[in-house]
C-alpha cells in the first residue's frame, strides 16, 4: 500500500492546497459576541509595508483568538483599490494617497520610512549633488572619475518594475523607468546590499532603516547624503529627509469594530518593537 | 478478499491517480492561460503583437517586450549545454568503461551530490565567488556568462548520470559482440556503445535542457537582470524565469497578466523539449529517466 500512498499523497495535499486557496477569496465575516471579537480581516497592498503588518497580525492573532488575519500583497495602488472597492478591509501603502485617491478613506500613518542612496565604503566619494545622482541613473555620468578622482566605470543598480523604491526615485528625478539605465536590476532590499557590499564601483538606492542596520553590523555601505540631508533613521523620524515616505493603512469610513480593533492595536507603541524588527521608524 | 477484488481495487486507485496527476497537468496549463488572457486577446491593452513589438519591458509604461528575455533564457540554456554536454558524457564514458571500479564509485556519488545541492547554494556561491571574479575583468560581472556557468555546473550531474545509465542499458551481447571482433576498448566505446546509446544520450540532455531554461533562484541571483538583448557574453541579461520570481508580488493588472504570459512561454518551450525528447529517445525516456532515478541522479 506504501507506493500507492506516495502517488495519493502529494495529489491530496495539491488538492487541499487548492481548496485552501479557494477558502481566501471568501467575504470576511466578523462580529463581537459578549466582547470577544471574532472574524476574518483581509488587508492587501504594499509589499514594503506587508511584512511589518504580517507581524502585527501575528501579535494581534495571540491577543484575539478567535480573529484570523490574511495579509496579500500586490502593490500600494491595488491596497488602495480594494479599500475603495471593499474587497479588503484595510489597505497597505508605502506611499501617500493621490487626490482622487482620498475621498471616502481615512489614512493611519503606520511608520515613516526612506530611500536612500548608498556606495561601498571603499569609495571616496562623500556625496552627490542631486543633478549627479539625476546622470548617473540616465547613463549621462558612466565613470566616478566625473564625480571624484577615482576612476572606474559606475555599476548603476536599479531596482525592478512594481517596487516602491523605484516609484519614489522616479517621482523625485521626475524621470520615468524607462529613462534609467541600469547595468543591475535587483529586487529586495538585501540584494541592493549584497551587491552594493561586493563591488567598490556600485550605487544603488534602497530602505534608509535598512541600509543604517546593516551598515551599523560591519556591512561595507554608505550612505550618501541627499540634498544635503544626512540619510538615517533620525532624520526620516524628523520629516527633513527629502526622500522620505509615509507607510500607511488605509480603512474605508463608517468601519467595523474589528477593524476599529485591529487600527487602534497597529498604531499603539505596542507594534514599536516590530517597527523597529523591520528597519521604519516608528512615528511616536 | 479475493484476487479479483483485489486487483479491482488496485486498478481504481491506480487510475485515480494518473488521472490526478494527469489533470494538475492540465489544470496549471489551463489556470495559465485564463491568467494571461487579459494581456493575450485581441481587444485587451497589450494582444500577441504587444510582446513583440513594443519597445522594450517596461510594465509600468504599458511596454511589454518579451524577447529580450526569450532570447537571454534560449542563450542561457544553449551556452550552458554546450558546456554541460561534453563533459557530461565524457565523465559517463570515464566512469564506466576506463574508471578502475573504487574510482567510479566515489566519482559517481560526487556527482549525486552535485545533482543533490540546492538550486538556490548554486546561486550563492555564483553571486559571492563567480561574479566577482568575472566582476574583476568584465565589470560588473553579473552578465549572461555567469549565468551559463552556473546552469553548466547545474546539468552537469544530470547529463552525466542520464548518458551513464543510458551506456549501462547497451546490451550486453552488443559488446560482447564487439569484443568478439578484437576490438579495443576505444573503437568499442566510440564506434559500438556511444551509437547504441545516442538516443538515451540525446534524451539525457535534453531533459538537463528542461532543467537549464526552468531554473529561476541562481540565474535571478548572477544574471544582472538587466532587460535587454545581450551584445556579448559579459552583457548582464534577464531570464524568463527571473522576470517572474523578480516582479510577480509586486504586479497586478495588465503587468501582471503579462507575467502569467512569461510563464507560458516558459511551459511552451518545456512542452517542446520533452516532445524533442521523446522524438529522439524514441520512446526511451521513461526508461533513461527510471533508471537515472534509480542511480540517485534523477531529480525534479
Amino acid at each position: 500500500m506504501m507506493r500507492y500512498g506516495l502517488v495519493i499523497g502529494p495529489c491530496l495535499l495539491i488538492a487541499v492546497a487548492f481548496g485552501l486557496s479557494g477558502c481566501e477569496q471568501s467575504s470576511s465575516a466578523e462580529g463581537v459576541d459578549d466582547g470577544v471579537l471574532r472574524g476574518k480581516l483581509t488587508l492587501t497592498g504594499s509589499s514594503t509595508v506587508a511584512p511589518l503588518v504580517g507581524e502585527i497580525a501575528k501579535r494581534f492573532e495571540q491577543r484575539h483568538p478567535e480573529v484570523r488575519v490574511d495579509v496579500q500583497t500586490g502593490g500600494s495602488s491595488r491596497g488602495i483599490a480594494d479599500t475603495h472597492s471593499g474587497l479588503a478591509d484595510i489597505g497597505m501603502s508605502s506611499r501617500s494617497l493621490k487626490l482622487g485617491e482620498q475621498a471616502g478613506v481615512t489614512t493611519h500613518i503606520l511608520a515613516q520610512d526612506g530611500v536612500a542612496f548608498v556606495i561601498n565604503a571603499a569609495n571616496p566619494v562623500a556625496s552627490l549633488t542631486n543633478q549627479q545622482l539625476h546622470d548617473i541613473y540616465t547613463g549621462k555620468i558612466t565613470r566616478w572619475s566625473e564625480v571624484g578622482d577615482r576612476d572606474a566605470p559606475i555599476t548603476v543598480i536599479n531596482r525592478a518594475e512594481g517596487r516602491s523604491e523605484l516609484e519614489l526615485v522616479t517621482k523625485f528625478f521626475e524621470i520615468k523607468p524607462s529613462d534609467i539605465q541600469p547595468t543591475l536590476v535587483a529586487g529586495e532590499n538585501q540584494e541592493c546590499v549584497k551587491l552594493v557590499a561586493g563591488n567598490p564601483d556600485a550605487i544603488a538606492y534602497l530602505s534608509v532603516g535598512t541600509a543604517e542596520y546593516e551598515s551599523q553590523r560591519g556591512t561595507p555601505l554608505k550612505l550618501l547624503p541627499f540634498a544635503g540631508v544626512e540619510a538615517n533613521t533620525t532624520t526620516v523620524k524628523a520629516g527633513t529627509f527629502p526622500l522620505g515616505r509615509p507607510l500607511v493603512l488605509i480603512t474605508k469610513n463608517g468601519r467595523s469594530p474589528l477593524v476599529d480593533a485591529f487600527i487602534e492595536f497597529a498604531l499603539t507603541p505596542a507594534v514599536d518593537d516590530l517597527i523597529e524588527g523591520q528597519s521604519f521608524v516608528s512615528p511616536r | 478478499m479475493s484476487h479479483r477484488v483485489k486487483d479491482g481495487l488496485l486498478l481504481a486507485v491506480l487510475r485515480l491517480s494518473a488521472v490526478a496527476s494527469g489533470s494538475l497537468v492540465v489544470l496549471v496549463a489551463v489556470f495559465l492561460v485564463i491568467e494571461a488572457w487579459p494581456a493575450l486577446s485581441p481587444d485587451g491593452a497589450i494582444g500577441i503583437g504587444g510582446f513583440v513589438s513594443d519597445p522594450s519591458w517596461h510594465p509600468i509604461e504599458q511596454k511589454f517586450n518579451l524577447v529580450p528575455m526569450v532570447a537571454a533564457s534560449l542563450l542561457a540554456m544553449g551556452g550552458a549545454m554546450l558546456l554541460a554536454v561534453p563533459l557530461g558524457v565524457a565523465s559517463a564514458l570515464f566512469c564506466s568503461w576506463f574508471a578502475p571500479k573504487w574510482l567510479a564509485t566515489p566519482y559517481r556519488r560526487v556527482l549525486e551530490l552535485l545533482a543533490g545541492i540546492p538550486s538556490v547554494v548554486y546561486g550563492f556561491w555564483g553571486l559571492v565567488v563567480l561574479v566577482p571574479l568575472i566582476g574583476r575583468f568584465q565589470p560588473p560581472g553579473a552578465s549572461l556568462l555567469a549565468g551559463v556557468l552556473i546552469l553548466a555546473v547545474m546539468v552537469l550531474p544530470t547529463v552525466a548520470l542520464l548518458s551513464e545509465a543510458a551506456i549501462q542499458n547497451v546490451p550486453r551481447n552488443v559488446v560482447r559482440g564487439a569484443s568478439a571482433l578484437g576490438l579495443d576498448r576505444w573503437s568499442t566505446v566510440w564506434r559500438v556503445v556511444l551509437p547504441a546509446a545516442r538516443g538515451g544520450i540525446a534524451t539525457a540532455c535534453l531533459l538537463a535542457a528542461c532543467r537549464a531554461i526552468g531554473e529561476t533562484m541562481a540565474v535571478l541571483m548572477v544574471c544582472g537582470n538587466v532587460v535587454q538583448l545581450p551584445g556579448g557574453v559579459f552583457d548582464p541579461v534577464r531570464a524568463l524565469t527571473a522576470n517572474i520570481a523578480l516582479e510577480m508580488g509586486y504586479a497586478f493588472g495588465d503587468h501582471r497578466s503579462a507575467l502569467f504570459v512569461t510563464g507560458l512561454i516558459l511551459l511552451a518551450v518545456v512542452v517542446v523539449l520533452v516532445l524533442a525528447a521523446e522524438w529522439v529517445g524514441g520512446g526511451r525516456v521513461r526508461n533513461t529517466a527510471a533508471r537515472g532515478v534509480a542511480n540517485g541522479g534523477g531529480r525534479a
